[in-house]
């Protein structure tokens, strides 16, 4: 077994009533890594969180999290990984310390009043301990949630979603939170819908209808999907999207503010399909593809393959 | 002021989404159909306020012709049905005791030779009247038949002895209630229709609640294992029936003056099976309810069969057969038993122990298939 590994699983499978919703997924995640675990909603990407701590039951595969089995020793997994859920799964009518308290009751926590002290410290609530949970915005919600997470020092963070519906800063202040985390040791496995996010994770996975379509860093992921984009500028850029649209070798028209992007991955054919306009009044510039162009067009081919 | 008139369009919007709403919800559907058709069949032909066919026993000291007319004519009157011959006073005792009979009636030694004396013998009913209900239709049908009865044997020279006011002299002796005081059968009995009612919502609720609210994936996701969240949410709950045990006995005592013959003590321990076999049934429904509005609507729809088939509103053995047996399925049913039987008659544990093990019976049933349904829905 390799020590350095804190998630080692392969052949992951998971039916629900006939139909595969996790599709013989491997995933090697090291020690002290953010990985970021991207997919359409609906792709399995919370059904394979759920079987990593536990909650759920593997039809197929074999591995390990933190060294232990995930078949069988699930019991020992839930003691070292926290897992934050999609929705807020606190109780919204305990107060923060008696939401902190009562995790901290769950894991047997030795020295339980300091690590709740510690916790609503780290959170800056120490003033707003008597709070219902219910009482609290988004943002810090999911504050709560992380601390309630961490509060026994977990060596795997799984977070699912955790910034739906949270503003930027609060976002921002998340992930820095989130990659301090991690230079102390800490392994974060997190899924998201948001590109800034993705490119923040040292390394990405991309699964679609349950099947792992992508996976390594961003330059990786974004370089072995071969795609090639425009960037178009000038005049009547709706009626242009509609007259590219649906041309050999153009995959996605996407109007991005004032610019259109055209991507494909046959580079050559693209061009040809383009050139027809290049001489026009509008401005053309070939870009780097981003993250986003990329998962679109693998969720557009998976869709061809498995959907 | 346009803008505020009724619009028809708007409202026949609200009215077609309604009627989607509703047929989504399978299960408040099936309640809208399902109660009123369980009530139906519930009032219409369970509930019966006159009840007959009651069982009763005699302790016979005189085997006279008489006495063969008297319990002749008692089975064809459709109230009595003469289900044992005693044999001693004490065996008449733990008969009534245990509710295994309604009346007992004494027919005595020299009931005959005094009767062709013209000397009124008397004749000597007990009845169990702890339900004043079950007993009134049948003891003024008695004492109307007692007059009549010997009509047909007191004839020729006998003829003189059918003088008013009656050649039998008919005693009742009511045991439990004697005056006949409705609050003695109904404030027990309600000791178990409160628990009932909320152990079964609350636990229904307790358990579905966690699920709605998604921190039940929370909980699953740490080391607290399945019987653990059980046993612990129930204990609370289990501490909020002895409350309500308390408040209910301390009401029936100081307010109602209901007898407390048998041991308190008894009652508590008994108690006990009751709340599981209640808590039990609605972790049962909590597996079951995919919200906290289908868990109050199946509490509803097990709570409506227990008031109306268990004893409690109306008598226990007026109802058809069939409606006994679900009768005597129900916890209820035998809860009120014990507790009637407790505090009105005194019974012991040795009197109660018939009605204790269906209750327990019930609460392995339902527990086990609340455990295993919980146990499926981690999955």
């Amino acid at each position: 077994m390799n020590g350095d590994l804190v998630i080692d699983v392969r052949g992951i499978t998971k039916r629900f009533s006939g139909r595969t919703v996790v599709n013989d997924i491997a995933m090697q995640v090291r020690r002290g890594e953010i990985y970021g675990f991207l997919g359409p909603n609906g792709s399995g990407k919370t059904t394979f969180l759920r079987m990593l701590c536990g909650l759920l039951r593997p039809d197929g595969g074999s591995g390990t999290c933190l060294g232990f089995d995930i078949l069988t020793q699930s019991a020992e997994i839930k003691k070292h990984v926290g897992y934050m859920t999609q929705r807020f799964s606190f109780y919204e009518d305990l107060s923060l310390e008696e939401n902190l308290d009562f995790v901290a009751r769950v894991y047997g926590l030795p020295n339980r009043r300091a690590v709740v002290e510690k916790g609503l410290e780290s959170l800056g609530m120490t003033a707003r301990r008597k709070q219902l949970a219910g009482q609290l915005s988004g943002g810090w919600k999911q504050r709560l949630a992380l601390a309630a997470c961490m509060i026994h020092e977990p060596e795997l963070l799984l977070l699912d979603e955790p910034t739906a519906g949270v503003d930027p800063k609060a976002r921002r202040d998340f992930w820095e939170e989130i990659h301090r985390l991690a230079a102390r040791g800490l392994t974060v496995l997190i899924t998201t819908h948001y590109m800034d996010e993705a490119e923040r994770c040292h390394s990405l996975a991309y699964i679609a209808y349950g099947n792992l379509l992508a996976r390594g860093t961003v330059d990786e992921v974004i370089g072995s999907a071969g795609l090639t984009t425009w960037e178009v500028s000038g005049p009547g850029l709706p009626e242009l999207a509609e007259k590219l649209r649906g041309l050999p070798g153009v995959e996605q028209v996407v109007a991005f503010g004032t610019t259109l992007h055209v991507s494909g991955r046959d580079a050559a054919q693209l061009k040809a399909s383009l050139s027809p306009w290049m001489a026009g009044e509008h401005r053309w510039q070939q870009v780097e593809s981003g993250l986003e162009h990329v998962f679109i067009s693998l969720m557009e081919t998976a869709k061809d393959n498995y959907g | 002021m346009l803008r505020h008139t009724f619009n028809f369009r708007r409202f026949w919007a609200i009215v077609v989404k309604e009627f989607i709403q509703m047929r989504r919800d399978r299960l408040t559907f099936g309640m809208m159909v399902g109660i009123p058709l369980l009530q139906l069949i519930l009032f219409g032909f369970a509930i019966n306020m006159n009840p007959k066919h009651l069982p009763t026993a005699v302790l016979s000291a005189d085997n006279s012709v008489f006495a063969r007319t008297l319990l002749w004519s008692l089975r064809n009157s459709d109230y009595f049905a003469l289900v044992r011959v005693a044999e001693s006073e004490t065996e008449v005792r733990s008969l009534l005791k245990q509710g295994d009979v309604q009346f007992v009636l004494h027919v005595p030694e020299d009931f005959s030779r005094k009767l062709l004396r013209g000397e009124r013998p008397s004749l000597l009913l007990e009845a169990d009247a702890s339900d004043p209900a079950a007993t009134s239709y049948a003891l003024s049908a008695l004492d109307a038949l007692v007059v009549n009865v010997f009509n047909r044997d007191l004839k020729g020279p006998l003829r003189r002895l059918r003088a008013t006011p009656g050649p039998v002299e008919l005693r009742i002796h009511r045991h439990y209630n004697p005056d006949i005081i409705t609050q003695y059968n109904v404030v027990p009995g309600l000791l178990g229709v409160v628990l009932t009612m909320t152990m079964v919502i609350i636990t229904a609720l307790a358990i579905t609640r966690e699920r709605e609210r998604g921190t039940m994936e929370n909980l699953l996701s740490t080391p607290v294992r399945p019987g653990e969240v059980m046993i612990g949410k129930l204990i609370p709950y289990i501490m909020v029936g002895y409350v309500q045990v308390s408040l209910i006995l301390l009401a029936a005592k100081f307010l109602f003056d209901v007898p407390m013959v048998g041991s308190v003590l008894l009652l508590y321990g008994v108690v006990l099976a009751f709340i599981g076999a209640n808590l039990a049934m609605g972790i049962t429904f909590s597996t079951l309810a995919r919200n906290q509005l289908q868990a109050v609507q199946m509490a509803f729809f097990y709570f409506l069969p227990n008031i109306l088939l268990s004893g409690f509103m109306f008598p226990f053995r007026g109802m058809p057969t069939w409606a006994q047996a679900i009768g005597e399925v129900l916890p209820l049913t035998h809860f009120l038993r014990i507790v009637r039987g407790i505090l009105l008659k005194g019974n012991g544990p040795r009197d109660i122990a018939p009605e204790l093990w269906p209750i327990a019976l019930f609460m392995v049933i339902a527990l086990s298939i609340g455990i295993k349904r919980y146990r499926q829905t981690l999955d």
